[in-house]
């Protein structure tokens, strides 16, 4: 018998192996999450709100309560859920699509009014559940099946910068950070320090995790991680981007 | 802290409005989470002025989609939630609101109904019965009490939320501009003291305990893997919501037995045609009244005992035929004759209603 690597404690080990495709960078970032609510013993008052899209397939992926929305529609849910009891954890889980396209004026608001809640966003460049359409994410020339002959920046603009964004438009005590499943150690770390934030009360916590799509980017396994690793951090500056303490060392 | 705005009863004047968001307070809502739209904004107006009195909650929200999906979200925390919307913004909110259909989430919502289609005027109309009784891609699964006067408006608000939380559908109280701006004589209580039970609210979500370890998780979906998964969950809907059906179902009707015409009408309309019809009964004249206080479920069976009695109904409504469409598909198979009386986004006078009754009737 091979010797597994141990799951989170909060996983729910009864719907393992999970739903996600062979190579997809969800069932990481979900580790480093289930990691982090261990570390944190924040399992009973945890509450974790899924997207539509791939992120869906997480609606009974913890043993914690689970609220499975709309597209874009996830932010509004928790942030509705942390108002009306605030001893809950409320942690927000969605794609590039749901949280830049057709939920970004959720995560605008939301964090423009420093709602108490962590958003964890996972940026594969494209919309993976519906066949890999191009995204606010899809780098400049990335084919995708909407851009068949690569993204035009002219055309469609210029990948969305997410924290950077919500950086901007928080106030000081958000926790704002862009991790990577190519460094999961660094990755559980920016989300521990994401829900520390909303336990201590100190305002919105947004991470964004690089993360992989084999089946849509139509890649082998070193060209997942080459795009991953190399091509997407060309873009998108993986690291702590607002921090309400002192700055976490680098690849820490 | 008082915990209660109204003690005992108490005979005031106010606007529709203002009704409902001391409605809203007596029946122990909790938080109110809303977007700014005419006429519905003195709710929001009325419910933030009160609400740190009374220990309760408000959050405004950057749209509607956001105010309807923060209502479920209270709703999943175990609060008695609810928002208020019109027109542009009932549309927005159709979307939250098919996700408490397909979850079983208790949720108020009110409609103040303005003009439409799209923006219009901010001012009247009964152009939302299609959407508030229909909207969404689903099926209808929530009920929808249409007041006629401001104390229907208060004791429908307080009964919303029974109804919610009873049977876990979606409930809207649809009212119209006039009856939200209007000022008129009602008297508030406190229900708890008229012997109405204030159903509570549980959690859904962060129950006690620590999921996996004392109980299971709570975990809710609203996609489904293949075509008999849903087919089956739908199934169980459908038989609660034909349970309920008969339960929820309220009318109020005269002079139907006897008649040769029904005036059929909703809302704030149906008081223009209570007036006519009972000063052209006092004439002399075989016309009776009915109206549907629940557009759905729809009192089915009365409507179709009125129908078969008197053969012939004058539908008066201040849209094109919304409420005709859903009469005619109550009624269908029965003999009887609909005749319009429609004027979009345009009150209509007792007057008119009489003499339109007279024409018809010769």
């Amino acid at each position: 018998m091979s010797v597994q690597p141990a799951m989170p404690k909060s996983w729910r080990l009864d719907t393992k192996p999970h739903k996600f495709c062979p190579g997809c960078g969800h069932g990481l970032v979900l580790k480093a999450l289930g990691q982090a609510i261990d570390e944190l013993g924040i399992q009973d008052r945890a509450v974790f709100g899924c997207d539509i899209g791939c992120s869906l397939l997480s609606w009974d992926f913890f043993n914690v309560d689970t609220i499975q929305t709309h597209h874009g529609r996830t932010t509004p849910v928790v942030t509705g859920m942390k108002r009306a009891n605030p001893n809950l954890i409320g942690i927000a889980y969605m794609g590039d699509g749901g949280g830049y396209a057709i939920g970004s004026q959720h995560l605008v608001n939301a964090a423009a009014r420093n709602e108490r809640i962590t958003v964890i966003l996972v940026n594969n460049t494209q919309y993976g559940m519906t066949g890999g359409q191009m995204a606010p994410t899809t780098m400049p020339g990335q084919k995708t099946e909407t851009s068949p002959y690569g993204r035009d920046p002219e055309k469609t603009g210029y990948p969305t910068q997410g924290p950077e964004m919500v950086a901007a438009i928080t106030k000081e005590g958000a926790y704002v950070a862009r991790g990577t499943v190519a460094n999961l150690r660094q990755l559980k770390g920016f989300i521990k320090k994401a829900l520390e934030n909303q336990i201590n009360g100190g305002g919105f916590s947004f991470v964004e995790a690089l993360s992989t799509c084999p089946t849509n980017w139509r890649t082998n396994a070193e060209e997942t991680w080459n795009f991953v690793e190399k091509e997407m951090t060309k873009y998108f500056k993986v690291g702590e981007i607002k921090v309400p303490g002192p700055r976490q060392e680098e690849g820490n | 802290m008082a915990d209660k705005p109204i003690q005992g009863e108490k005979r005031v004047f106010m606007t529709g409005n203002e009704v409902v968001a001391y409605a809203a307070m007596a029946a122990k809502a909790e938080i109110m989470y809303g977007y700014p739209i005419t006429p519905q904004n003195e709710i929001m107006h009325y419910w933030t002025r009160m609400a740190p009195k009374y220990n309760r909650e408000f959050l405004q929200t950057e749209d509607e989609l956001s105010a309807g999906f923060t209502t479920l979200g209270g709703v999943l925390a175990g609060r008695k939630a609810f928002t208020a919307t019109a027109g542009p913004g009932n549309t927005l909110m159709q979307e939250p609101m098919s996700m408490a259909e397909a979850m079983r989430l208790p949720s108020v919502v009110v409609v103040q109904q303005r003009g439409g289609p799209s923006t219009a005027t901010v001012i009247y109309s009964q152009q939302e019965v299609t959407m508030t009784t229909l909207g969404g891609n689903g099926e209808g699964l929530r009920v929808v009490y249409s007041t006629s006067t401001h104390q229907e408006l208060f004791d429908y608000t307080i009964k919303a939320f029974n109804t919610a939380w009873k049977y876990r559908f979606p409930t809207f109280v649809l009212g119209d501009g006039y009856q939200a701006k209007m000022r008129e004589s009602l008297t508030m209580y406190d229900p708890e003291e008229r012997g109405i039970e204030l159903l509570p609210a549980q959690p859904y979500m962060g129950k006690p305990g620590t999921p996996g370890v004392d109980r299971p998780p709570s975990q809710y979906r609203n996609t489904y893997n293949v075509e008999e998964e849903l087919y089956e969950v739908l199934q169980g809907y459908f038989e609660d919501y034909a349970k309920m059906a008969p339960e929820v179902a309220e009318y109020e009707s005269f002079g139907v037995d006897d008649s040769d015409l029904v005036v059929v009408s909703h809302g704030v309309v149906a008081r223009a045609c209570k007036e006519a019809v009972k000063e052209l009964r006092e004439a002399g004249v075989k016309v009776g009244y009915f109206r549907p206080i629940t557009l759905r479920p729809l009192p089915e069976k009365q409507l179709r005992e009125a129908a078969e009695k008197s053969g012939r109904f004058l539908v008066a409504e201040s849209a094109q035929g919304q409420l005709d469409r859903l009469l005619k598909e109550a009624l269908f198979g029965a003999k009887v004759e609909m005749i319009p009386m429609y004027k979009p986004g345009v009150g209509i006078t007792s007057e008119e209603v009489a003499a339109r009754v007279k024409s018809v009737m010769g």
